[in-house]
């Protein structure tokens, strides 16, 4: 189970947006094949989902889109350095076991990296754990703390954190709430009423390989 | 014998045989001079010809794929699991061919089949064949069919390796290959089983040099070689789940060297029953063929140059519990056609059959080719 939150559409536009016409992509948790057949319907993308369950890969083979089955925690190795222009990873970065190796992978593979997960940082998962003192449950976060696929959690300071420390360059952000929309209060405070985080990110000078 | 046919059967067929004069030039270098193919269609060809799929068989497999060739057939063809009317290889859409290969003994000529220079069976003057000299003969055989392009090349195991070869000397004469259970070559391992099987054989004191068309023919030894395929055919938990340590037929030990445990009894059974289907000199030249196959070769060990030319799209699909042709293997062509920029899928199926999974009714496996069918039938209007 790699899609505890289901995909966000919302963050669906804003890949679109991202992504170059013509380009390739790998889309790391691909599910069903949508957010692939999207691109390739509408930006002439090629690309490959990767994804662990069957069921999801003959759905997105229905669909026409290519799925190499991998688990994402043993890492990329079927994939070549520099071989894809995007490696897109949409609200699974918070269900790896270890998120910044996953991060070091897709950056191997792609000249670029999109990723988008949901804030645990929102005013709301802050308000429930400050008030109530349980685990915050949210639409985006709706499991209960034992049974979540989860397990790292994370807000956007915690994320921009690793990114430095990793050497990892943030090429563009962009904030969605809780409504999908990037309005003024999660442009302006985004670790509070930031939804979903969307990420552009590549290599920094010093990032070795 | 089948009571009645089941609806979703290709029912009752006849197989074909197509005789070439033109010789063929083997990868070897031998040529030979004429030969014939065995073959069997299920489905109709349609009017623009673009509906027509080439299943390939296995080592021990043939040309008669689906249905029954007669009234008293006990079981239908080898993969009737997965060909048929609203089967994933569904023949009410598609026209689906299935070739005996090349040094066989179901028809195509082979080791068994008259030497028209000696008048007498080859034996073991046959020429060496290869992957690459059956995919040649079929295309020979797609010509005469009439036929441009195959919809699909599919295949298991071995016939795996031949739908990957279709892409390899022939990418513009097929749209998709689905190589189900394949390997891009043998390991050590897999080779010497097969040297071990071809011992038993050419050891077997009725072998008489492959001479032994006419009289007793090498019995014990192609049983023997038979059964150290099955081994590898099934895995550990298959081979426990199906017959543990159970006694025969709860017989007590028979301090003796008898049959004692059922595996004993079914490993006998399996080779004795492969000795009445089966000519051991072309069990020779099919493990022989198994073992030459390496696409990767002529391009120092680099597979990804092989399939350089290929603008195919594949499906590679692995079962989990095989160790003859592991997942690994089939990762290995992913990641070469992946290199090259092609359109791949790849799963590796939850299955604890082992290697045999390929030919069983497997919901998730099934379920794929069904779907990989249905978007190639859909996007080329059939």
């Amino acid at each position: 189970m790699r899609h505890p939150a289901g995909r966000f559409r919302v963050d669906f536009d804003v890949i679109e947006a991202w992504v170059t016409p013509h380009s390739r992509v790998l889309d790391l948790g691909c599910g069903d094949g949508t957010l692939l057949a999207r691109l390739r319907d509408r930006k002439q993308v090629s690309g490959y989902g990767v994804e662990i369950n069957v069921n999801n890969i003959i759905t997105s083979i229905g669909k026409g889109v290519s799925v190499i089955q991998a688990d994402l925690d043993t890492g990329l190795r079927d994939f070549e350095t520099d071989s894809v222009d995007y490696v897109v990873l949409s609200q699974t970065l918070q269900a790896m076991h270890y998120p910044h190796f996953v991060l070091r992978e897709m950056l191997r593979v792609g000249r670029e990296a999109i990723v988008s997960f949901p804030n645990i940082g929102h005013w709301l998962a802050r308000l429930q754990l400050g008030v109530s003192g349980r685990m915050p449950r949210t639409p985006s976060l709706p499991y209960n703390w034992y049974n979540t696929p989860n397990i790292h959690l994370h807000t956007l300071r915690d994320f921009e954190s690793l990114c430095e420390k990793e050497d990892i360059e943030i090429l563009e952000r962009r904030v969605l709430d809780r409504h999908g929309r990037s309005g003024l209060l999660a442009k302006n405070l985004p670790n509070i009423f930031g939804a979903t985080a969307m990420y552009r990110i590549q290599r920094g000078p010093g990032m070795t390989m | 014998m089948p009571e009645y046919i089941p609806e979703d059967s290709v029912g009752l067929v006849e197989g074909a045989m197509a005789h070439f004069e033109e010789p063929l030039e083997l990868e070897s270098g031998q040529w030979l001079e004429r030969y014939d193919l065995a073959y069997e269609t299920y489905g109709t060809l349609n009017a623009d010809r673009s509906n027509a799929v080439l299943v390939c068989h296995a080592l021990s497999g043939d040309q008669h794929a689906a249905g029954y060739n007669s009234m008293d057939d006990k079981k239908p063809g080898w993969w009737d699991g997965l060909i048929g009317p609203g089967k994933p290889l569904d023949t009410a859409r598609f026209f689906v061919v299935c070739v005996n290969v090349l040094g066989s003994c179901k028809g195509s000529t082979g080791p068994a089949s008259i030497n028209p220079a000696t008048g007498e069976p080859y034996g073991l003057d046959f020429p060496l064949v290869t992957v690459r000299d059956w995919v040649a003969s079929q295309e020979r055989l797609m010509d005469r069919l009439g036929i441009e392009r195959w919809a699909a090349v599919v295949g298991g195991s071995l016939g795996g390796m031949q739908a990957l070869q279709w892409t390899i000397d022939y990418p513009h004469r097929l749209d998709a290959c689905l190589a189900i259970a394949a390997a891009p070559k043998l390991s050590a391992q897999n080779i010497a089983f097969n040297e071990v099987a071809r011992q038993a054989i050419m050891t077997d004191p009725e072998f008489h040099g492959g001479r032994y068309y006419g009289h007793d023919k090498p019995r014990r030894g192609l049983a023997l070689a038979r059964m150290i395929g099955h081994i590898t055919y099934l895995s550990e938990s298959a081979m426990r789940d199906k017959f543990g340590r159970d006694l025969r037929k709860g017989q007590p030990l028979s301090y003796g060297f008898d049959v004692d445990f059922e595996v004993e009894s079914y490993l006998r059974y399996q080779g004795r029953r492969f000795v009445d289907r089966f000519d051991a000199n072309s069990y020779l030249y099919l493990t022989k063929v198994l073992d030459y196959f390496d696409p990767a070769a002529e391009y120092d060990g680099d597979l990804a140059r092989a399939f350089a030319n290929s603008d195919n799209r594949f499906l590679v699909i692995a079962f989990s519990s095989d160790w003859r042709f592991s997942a690994e293997r089939s990762r290995e062509i992913t990641q070469a056609l992946y290199a090259n920029n092609l359109d791949v899928t790849f799963a590796e199926i939850e299955a604890p059959q082992g290697h045999d999974a390929f030919l069983l009714k497997i919901a998730p496996y099934h379920d794929m080719v069904r779907a990989y069918m249905d978007r190639l039938a859909e996007e080329a209007g059939l």
